[in-house]
C-alpha cells in the first residue's frame, strides 16, 4: 500500500469518528471546549502510533489465540504512561479529561487499528497508519469542539469571538449538545457525499444517452 | 453519600450513557430491538457488578498495599477481559439457554467503557466496599435503562419519514440528544 494511500485513508476516505463511527465516548464526553476535544485527540494518537508500532513489531511472535489479550496489555502500557506524562506536565488538562484518560484503553479505534491493520502489515507502514487515524480522530474532535465551543461559550480555543454582549446557547455544552452536534455533522458529511453521488450519476447517465 | 443517593443518582442525575457518555458504542450499536437491547443491559449489568467487586479488591488488597497504583489501567483492564471470558465460559455451562441470548455480548462487554468507567469512578469516589455495590449495579441499571427506552424510540423511528441525510446514524444521535435533555431534568434531585 502507498503511504499517501494510508494517509488519506486516515484523515478523510476512513475517518474513523465520521465515516467509520467508533471511538463515540471520548469523541462525546470531552469536547466540551476545542482544547479538550484536540488534547484528547492528542493523547489518543501517541498511543495509537506506539501501540501500532510495538504490535508490528512482535506479531509474529504472538500465538493467534491470544492476541487480544496481548493487544490490550500493548495498549494500556502506553495509556499508562501518556496518563502519568499528562499529570506531570498538564495537570489542568488531566483533571478535565478525567477517566477519559485511562479509557483510552477502550477506545475501539485503537485496538481496531492494531487487529486490522498493525498486526498484518510492517512496521513503517503502521506507524505512518496510527499517525494518520490518529490525526484524523483529533481534528474530529477538535472541529466538534471548536462548534460546541463557539456557539455554547462564545469562544474559540478561549478566545473570546461574539464578544460580551453574546447569550452563549448553553445546551450544546450540556451533554444534550454533544449528541446533537455530532448528529448534524454526520448528517452534513452524508448530505454532502448523496449529492456528489448523483451528480456523478447524472453525469455518466448523460454521458451514455450521448453514446447512444 | 447515602445508599439511598447513590442508587438515584446513577441511574438519573448521572445516567451513564446520556450524561457521562459510558457506554456508548453497545448504546448506538445493539439499540435497533428492545429486546436485543434488554439483552445487553442483563449482560452489562452481571459483569459490572462483578467488575466492580474483584476491582475494588484487587486496588484495595493489591495495588495499595504494594504501592502499584500506576499499573491500575493495565490491571482492571485485564481483570475486566479475564473476569468477561470467564462468565462467558461459566454461563455456558451453568445456563445453556441464558447463553444463547447473552452470548454474542458478551466478548463485546470487553470493550464496553461503562463496565472499566464504573470501575474506576468507584475508586476515584473512594466508595465502601458495599457502595461499591450498590453503585455498580445502579450504573448498569442506568446503562439498562437507557439503551431500553432508546431500542423503543428507535423501533418507531423505523416507521418515520426521516430525511435521507438524517438516515440511521444521525437521527439516532439525535434521539440520544433529546433523550439526554429529557434526563437533564433529573439534576438536582441529589
Amino acid at each position: 500500500m502507498k503511504k499517501t494511500d494510508i494517509i488519506k485513508n486516515g484523515l478523510i476516505t476512513d475517518n474513523p469518528t465520521l465515516v467509520q463511527l467508533i471511538g463515540m465516548c471520548p469523541t462525546l464526553a470531552v469536547t466540551t471546549s476545542a482544547i479538550n476535544g484536540l488534547a484528547m485527540g492528542l493523547a489518543t494518537t501517541v498511543v495509537l502510533i506506539g501501540s501500532n508500532i510495538v504490535v508490528s513489531l512482535i506479531k509474529k511472535i504472538i500465538p493467534d489465540e491470544i492476541r487480544i489479550p496481548s493487544f490490550i496489555v500493548v495498549i494500556a502500557t502506553f495509556v499508562t504512561l501518556i496518563g502519568m506524562i499528562l499529570k506531570a506536565y498538564f495537570p489542568d488538562l488531566d483533571k478535565t479529561l478525567g477517566i477519559f484518560i485511562p479509557l483510552i484503553v477502550v477506545n475501539c479505534l485503537i485496538l481496531g487499528r492494531a487487529e486490522a491493520f498493525a498486526s498484518k502489515n510492517k512496521v513503517s507502514d503502521s506507524a505512518i497508519d496510527g499517525l494518520a487515524m490518529g490525526l484524523g480522530f483529533a481534528i474530529a474532535l477538535t472541529v466538534l469542539g471548536m462548534i460546541r465551543e463557539l456557539f455554547g461559550a462564545g469562544s474559540i480555543f478561549g478566545i473570546d469571538i461574539f464578544g460580551a454582549n453574546y447569550q452563549p446557547a448553553l445546551i450544546l455544552i450540556l451533554p444534550p449538545g454533544a449528541f446533537f452536534v455530532l448528529g448534524l455533522l454526520i448528517a452534513g458529511i452524508e448530505g454532502l457525499r448523496n449529492r456528489k453521488e448523483a451528480k456523478l450519476i447524472e453525469q455518466e447517465k448523460a454521458k451514455e444517452a450521448k453514446v447512444e | 453519600m447515602s445508599i439511598f443517593a447513590i442508587v438515584i443518582s446513577s441511574i438519573f442525575v448521572n445516567n451513564f450513557v446520556l450524561s457521562r457518555f459510558l457506554g456508548i458504542c453497545p448504546f448506538l450499536g445493539v439499540s435497533k430491538k428492545v429486546e436485543t437491547a434488554l439483552g445487553m443491559g442483563v449482560a452489562v449489568t452481571f459483569v459490572t457488578t462483578i467488575a466492580g467487586i474483584v476491582t475494588y479488591g484487587v486496588q484495595y488488597a493489591i495495588l495499595e498495599r504494594f504501592n502499584l497504583e500506576f499499573m491500575q489501567t493495565i490491571f482492571f483492564i485485564l481483570v475486566i477481559a479475564t473476569l468477561v471470558q470467564a462468565v462467558e465460559m461459566f454461563i455456558k455451562k451453568a445456563s445453556p439457554p441464558l447463553y444463547k441470548s447473552l452470548g454474542v455480548f458478551l466478548p463485546l462487554i470487553t470493550t464496553n467503557c461503562a463496565v472499566l468507567g464504573a470501575a474506576l469512578l468507584n475508586i476515584q469516589n473512594e466508595f465502601t466496599f458495599v457502595e461499591t455495590i450498590v453503585n455498580s449495579i445502579a450504573a448498569a441499571i442506568g446503562f439498562t435503562l437507557a439503551i431500553v427506552l432508546f431500542a423503543g424510540i428507535r423501533e418507531r423511528l423505523e416507521l418515520a419519514n426521516i430525511p435521507k441525510a438524517l438516515e440511521g446514524f444521525p437521527i439516532a444521535l439525535i434521539t440520544a440528544g433529546l433523550m439526554s435533555i429529557a434526563f437533564l431534568g433529573f439534576v438536582g434531585l441529589v
